[in-house]
């Protein structure tokens, strides 16, 4: 497979180009237990440039097969890029991407059996939706019953039935990412790319395509990669979570990883906003001179024996209450559940966490 | 409006801002209420114009098409008869239609193989400088005189022109006497052969071909062409599934103003080419020299029923679905 020359002859094909057959697909996909067999996707010190913008800057990174794996970062982090490597629409500037262990260096997005979910749906405004959904299949030239046939089902799997016959303008925003998502599934990839497919839909209906999703992934046993900048969608869909920042991957790891023991100031503060407390402090507590990262609803307020801090603000957030508190120089907050009265600003208050929940980062960036 | 106080200082003062004042703030305020008062004035002189002067005046050409001519006195005979329109499908008149729908057709067939690779390039890789490069040098043509341009195209073509010469030096003149002896397309020299007249109408039109097909292609997302590809089509898939229908509007458009303005003009086709008569020079002696405007009317007829069916024909195709 990795014989360099291979993937530029014109039957390169296995694995990646043919469609899989979906039942051992999705008989993998239940095997959740166990290491996987092999890489979906990986990257070995994959790097793109535009210009002199680094927008991937040399990129280490292994997606295992029927893996639901989420790429978290600010936009203009690189995760997208990442996405566009994978789909063939950039080229790395240098590095290697392989793709089920074959090199796809040149190799062009048609023949790669990956297919992509994208932020504006990109669904045909021509056709209507069975054809945009049976696109794929035309080009493998399927005729037009059993296209047809196929789309309707992915339809089904996507609670869209019976809206074949509809224009893309007739669709709302969530059922036009429905049928983005029929239209790449019905391909049978073995990578499935989602870039923020979430991003446009209102709160309610970003919820419960989040849950379909997940549900779909595990069903079907396809390798999703998603792209978001929404850490709360990222943590809760998830197996693995790559957390990117100025085109490099910050962090690595399961969305419990991600949120409790960041190692960087950057995913602490990026995964759901941890207080970094400074290493003079930390120093005080535990001896070393680092970094340590606090979640908010770790911090707890006691009558005495705490750390004394200020109030400084509050505001209420519905199911809790985020407390900004001053700790010497440091300015952190504090989630405390909505019913517990409120301190009044300007007080001083003590507050305590349990130790463990202290985590030292080993990159204080 | 009174003492000008600082944005910080808490909001005071009137609720209702005292009006401009004048006539010209009442006439504001009066526009305001009646909207469609300002429509109205705005709309009735152009409309006038169009009505009256443009379209009357064309309809009152097309009723001459009803009425025929003495043959011995030349006079016009203001009854209402088909005869003007039975003298259409006389051969020496059939073949001036038939050549000159021809022409059109393969100009307008050519024009849009020529510019759909120009307006795919301006619409998806020419940006900001490349953009005004673009525009210009597709609007610079129209800016100078047509006339000139023609007889500099004449000169061009000429049995002593450039044209001749550079293929004098690549030492492919037999490949021109080649073409030139061809019946029909060929002649004496490029300017007096319907390949000269072909080149200089394609030249003249092309920029109302290239603008509409740009317009078309600069709506089409580049995600479509990525998810096309991402679906697995090659880039001839795309462009045939994807990229030309959604062009097809723009193609359409452009096609309409090449094709039309082929079938109308007379001025080309007499400076450049054989002697042989297009509709616009048919109509044009006729109702001039021959004074037969009856005929000259039937045959201004002639493009506008062969546009009306190219319209609808491009309808029932799906042209207009993408819009």
């Amino acid at each position: 497979m990795r014989t360099g020359k291979g993937h530029l002859s014109p039957d390169w094909a296995p694995p990646a180009t043919i469609p899989c057959d979906p039942k051992p697909a999705r008989a993998g996909g239940l095997q959740t237990t166990g290491l996987p067999m092999t890489n979906a996707v990986s990257f070995s010190s994959v790097s793109r440039h535009f210009g002199t913008v680094r927008a991937v800057d040399d990129v280490d990174l292994s997606i295992a097969e029927g893996e639901f794996f989420a790429m978290l970062g600010p936009s203009g982090s690189g995760k997208t890029t990442c996405l566009r490597l994978i789909a063939g629409f950039e080229q790395p500037t240098s590095g290697h991407i392989e793709i089920f262990g074959t090199k796809v260096e040149n190799v062009p997005p048609y023949r790669r059996n990956v297919n992509t979910v994208f932020q504006d749906y990109a669904l045909f405004p021509h056709m209507n939706i069975i054809d945009n959904v049976a696109y794929g299949l035309m080009i493998q030239g399927m005729g037009k019953a059993e296209r047809h046939k196929a789309a309707n089902e992915a339809l089904e799997l996507v609670a869209l039935p019976g809206y074949g016959d509809r224009r893309p303008g007739q669709l709302s925003g969530g059922q036009r990412q429905r049928v983005a998502l029929a239209r790449a599934l019905v391909n049978k990839p073995r990578v499935l790319l989602l870039d923020e497919p979430l991003g446009a839909l209102d709160l309610k209906l970003r919820e419960q395509m989040q849950e379909e999703l997940k549900t779909l992934q595990r069903k079907l046993g396809i390798t999703f990669v998603f792209v978001t900048h929404d850490q709360g969608e990222a943590l809760s869909m998830a197996d693995r979570v790559a957390v990117f920042n100025n085109g490099k991957i910050q962090q690595v790891g399961s969305p419990q990883d991600i949120y409790q023991r960041p190692q960087s100031r950057f995913v602490a503060d990026f995964v759901g906003s941890s207080n970094v407390l400074e290493p003079a402090f930390v120093k005080q507590l535990t001896g070393k001179d680092a970094c340590a990262s606090l979640r908010p609803e770790a911090i707890r307020f006691v009558q005495s024996d705490g750390h004394l801090a200020t109030v400084t603000g509050s505001s209420y957030l519905g199911g809790t209450t985020r407390v900004g508190l001053a700790l010497g120089d440091m300015r952190i907050n504090a989630l405390i559940p909505a019913d517990q009265a409120v301190p009044e600003n300007g007080s001083l208050v003590h507050i305590s966490w349990q130790e463990n929940e202290l985590h030292l980062m080993e990159d204080a960036q | 409006m009174t003492a000008a106080s600082p944005v910080t200082e808490t909001a005071q003062g009137t609720a209702i801002l005292p009006g401009q004042g004048g006539w010209t703030g009442s006439l504001s305020d009066t526009f305001w209420r009646n909207p469609k008062l300002l429509l109205i004035l705005m709309l009735t002189p152009p409309v006038l114009w169009l009505g009256i002067i443009y379209l009357g005046s064309l309809f009152a050409l097309l009723a001459q098409s009803f009425f025929s001519i003495d043959e011995f006195s030349g006079m016009v005979q203001y009854e209402l008869t088909l005869k003007t329109y039975g003298e259409l499908f006389r051969p020496a008149n059939l073949d001036i239609i038939i050549r000159t729908v021809s022409m059109a057709a393969i100009v307008t067939v050519a024009a849009a193989c020529v510019a759909f690779p120009i307006a795919y390039f301006a619409a998806r890789y020419a940006r900001g400088k490349w953009k005004a490069v673009f525009y210009i040098g597709v609007m610079l043509p129209l800016w100078s005189s047509y006339l000139v341009k023609v007889y500099a195209w004449k000169l061009i073509l000429a049995k002593e022109g450039i044209l001749t010469w550079i293929f004098a030096k690549l030492h492919l003149t037999w490949l021109l006497e080649a073409w030139l002896a061809i019946p029909i397309i060929g002649g004496y020299s490029l300017s007096v052969s319907y390949t000269g007249t072909f080149l200089v109408f394609l030249y003249v039109w092309l920029p109302f071909m290239v603008l509409p097909v740009q317009a078309a292609l600069e709506r089409v997302p580049g995600s479509y062409i990525e998810a096309s590809g991402d679906l697995g089509a090659t880039p001839g898939q795309t462009f045939r599934h994807v990229i030309f229908p959604l062009a097809l509007p723009g193609i359409v458009a452009g096609s309409i103003f090449t094709f039309s303005l082929t079938l109308g003009d007379y001025i080309i086709p007499q400076i450049v080419g054989s002697s042989r008569l297009f509709i616009g020079q048919a109509v044009y002696a006729q109702q001039g020299t021959a004074g037969n405007i009856p005929l000259a009317a039937a045959f201004t007829v002639v493009p506008i029923v062969i546009m009306g069916f190219y319209l609808w024909g491009a309808k029932r195709m799906g042209a207009f679905d993408a819009i």
